[in-house]
């Protein structure tokens, strides 16, 4: 239209850059302080731009952090392929073959979503330190904590694949029926094919939010089998760790998730949706 | 007869989950009731029901009614803080402008990270010190010649729970800021069209039109916020460790269990929260499967 409109919709990157620099600001400090060398950092100088891209804080908190990212690797990537798994299931059969009572079933599924964890808690590590797995025991240890996000994940994987899969044409199943195939066959033939992308969006909630927690890592787990989020809590709490230390050790704790973010943004924000229900 | 065969075995597929659900969530439920009406209290189980016990001992605990006043504050300044932010943002990304993606995706990002890691930087960021030891967001604003805003953040006395309420902001509200979008992006652009060819200004499209008409995001959002805010703990945790002033029921529980033993108590705590959450939740579960099924 005018020309005058088309400048007033330009002062509206004003605020928008404003927000940016909100959010980005703590990245910039993590960033900022984890590249300058130990010479260089102070408080009094912290917004300040490093002279060189120094290493020694990333090394140093690497060597600190290092024992626990492994076990956070150990524990998300199976949790989180063997929930999606779980989900995909799940999902088919309540989806499309409704058995009596489903309808019952799922929302009961989802209340578990949405409770909070401390309503659980002490049953849970009761329960873990029971449970022994051939000799294995869980309480302590990284199966545990892969076991505890595997099922109280169940709901959030159900959900999104339910809801995927109710998009799939009935007449495609009909199609497999008429050709023979069976619950399993039309799972196997027809249904997997399609499923990748609700397989992408499940895996990769799963793996940032196991990847996050902390509640059940520091009520379930020891030293040996802390995973990230513990470690770096701990490293914070510290007085001997210099902060230079805290802010890399917080970068490369956030690395993970953060790279899965820029590289497959748009199947998080799918998750981020599923997770509101409908909205 | 094939059918009803293939009903049972999709039975038997979410059969194990069932199972797994019916435990680790109902039948946890029932047994940390069980442990809330018991005096459990020490390494060794002991389930002697003392009755309410438990609950009425809390209502009268001191520490419990900072942290039911502590959580009370959070929680609103919390909501207020993400719908505000992130409505505003979304109308600000609805306009169509060059670079909404990557706004959008930077809006987002702390959606990604923990907040263990979020805590810790904005430890830093808030970090209370004065006078010539003035470092983080203080030293920024001082910088700026802006030395009106430098405070104690988390450390003011009596309000220092408020300021929580700001790195949990910075971690949520693209998330509002999400659901909001998808909600404006989900009104026919042929009602704004119509609205403007009766004269209408883009202020009064969005306070007339839009905005009522994704009123049910508002109240997806403010359930959703609800129930995370309950669950922040690890983000004051992690920014001021654990102290009185900021208490909140989540971190009492845990402390009260795991380090205290006291189990009864510990239990009693979750369950209340437990109760908070579903007043919300429930209806909520219920109106969103009822839309589902009309449509």
């Amino acid at each position: 239209m005018t020309r005058g409109r088309f400048q007033t919709r330009y002062l509206l990157y004003i605020p928008m850059v404003l927000a940016a620099l909100f959010y980005l600001l703590p990245l910039y400090i993590m960033l900022v302080t984890g590249f300058k060398s130990f010479s260089e950092v102070s408080l009094a100088t912290m917004w300040e731009l490093p002279s060189g891209l120094y290493l020694d804080n990333f090394i140093e908190a690497f060597r600190a952090l290092a024992p626990y990212l492994a076990n956070s690797v150990r524990m998300v990537v199976p949790a989180a392929i063997i929930s999606s798994i779980i989900g995909s299931i799940n999902g088919y059969a309540l989806a499309k073959w409704k058995f009596p009572g489903a309808d019952i079933i799922f929302p009961a599924m989802l209340f578990g979503m949405f409770i909070p964890y401390q309503s659980i808690l002490i049953p849970l590590v009761e329960f873990m330190k029971d449970i022994n797995i051939f000799g294995v025991s869980l309480y302590g240890t990284v199966p545990g904590l892969i076991v505890t996000h595997v099922i109280y994940g169940i709901p959030f994987t159900t959900l999104t694949f339910r809801n995927y899969y109710a998009t799939i044409p009935r007449e495609l199943l009909e199609a497999g029926r008429m050709d023979g195939a069976n619950i399993f066959g039309i799972y196997r033939s027809i249904i997997l094919p399609i499923s990748i992308p609700a397989f992408v969006v499940v895996l990769i909630w799963q793996f940032t939010s196991a990847w996050n927690d902390f509640l059940f890592a520091v009520v379930l787990t020891n030293p040996q089998a802390w995973p990230v989020t513990v470690a770096l809590n701990n490293m914070a709490g510290s007085q001997i760790i210099a902060w230079n230390v805290q802010m890399a050790g917080s970068f490369l704790a956030a690395l993970p998730t953060l790279l899965v973010y820029i590289f497959l943004g748009n199947y998080f924000l799918r998750g981020l949706m599923a997770g509101a229900l409908k909205g | 007869m094939r059918v009803n065969r293939e009903k049972v075995i999709s039975f038997l597929l979410v059969l194990p989950s069932i199972a797994a659900v019916g435990i680790f969530i109902y039948a946890f439920i029932l047994w940390s009731v069980r442990v809330s009406l018991s005096q459990w209290k020490g390494l060794l189980p002991d389930y002697t029901f003392v009755g309410l016990a438990n609950y009425i001992g809390l209502f009268n605990d001191p520490r419990f009614q900072i942290d039911i006043r502590n959580q009370a504050i959070f929680t609103v300044l919390f909501m207020i803080g993400c719908l505000i932010v992130g409505l505003a943002l979304a109308i600000l990304l609805d306009q169509n402008l060059k670079g909404e993606s990557f706004f959008r995706s930077v809006y987002l990002f702390p959606m990604a990270i923990s907040y263990i890691v979020t805590g810790v930087v904005w430890r830093w960021l808030m970090n209370p010190a004065q006078g010539s030891r003035l470092s983080g967001l203080n030293l920024l604003f001082d910088q700026m010649g802006l030395d009106f805003l430098v405070n104690r953040w988390h450390t003011t006395p009596y309000w220092g729970i408020a300021f929580i309420a700001l790195p949990a902001v910075w971690q949520m509200s693209g998330y509002i800021m999400a659901l909001y979008l998808s909600g404006l992006r989900s009104i026919p652009q042929e009602l704004r069209e119509a609205a403007r060819v009766d004269g209408a200004n883009e202020i009064q499209i969005y306070r007339h039109i839009i905005l009522p008409m994704i009123s049910p995001v508002t109240l997806s959002a403010i359930i959703i916020l609800g129930h995370i805010s309950l669950k922040v703990f690890d983000l004051i945790l992690a920014v001021a460790g654990k102290q009185l002033q900021l208490d909140v029921p989540a971190i009492y529980m845990w402390q009260t269990t795991f380090d205290g033993y006291f189990f009864g108590r510990g239990a009693a705590i979750g369950i209340l929260l437990l109760i908070s959450v579903a007043v919300l939740v429930i209806p909520y579960l219920r109106w969103n499967l009822k839309t589902e099924e009309s449509l």
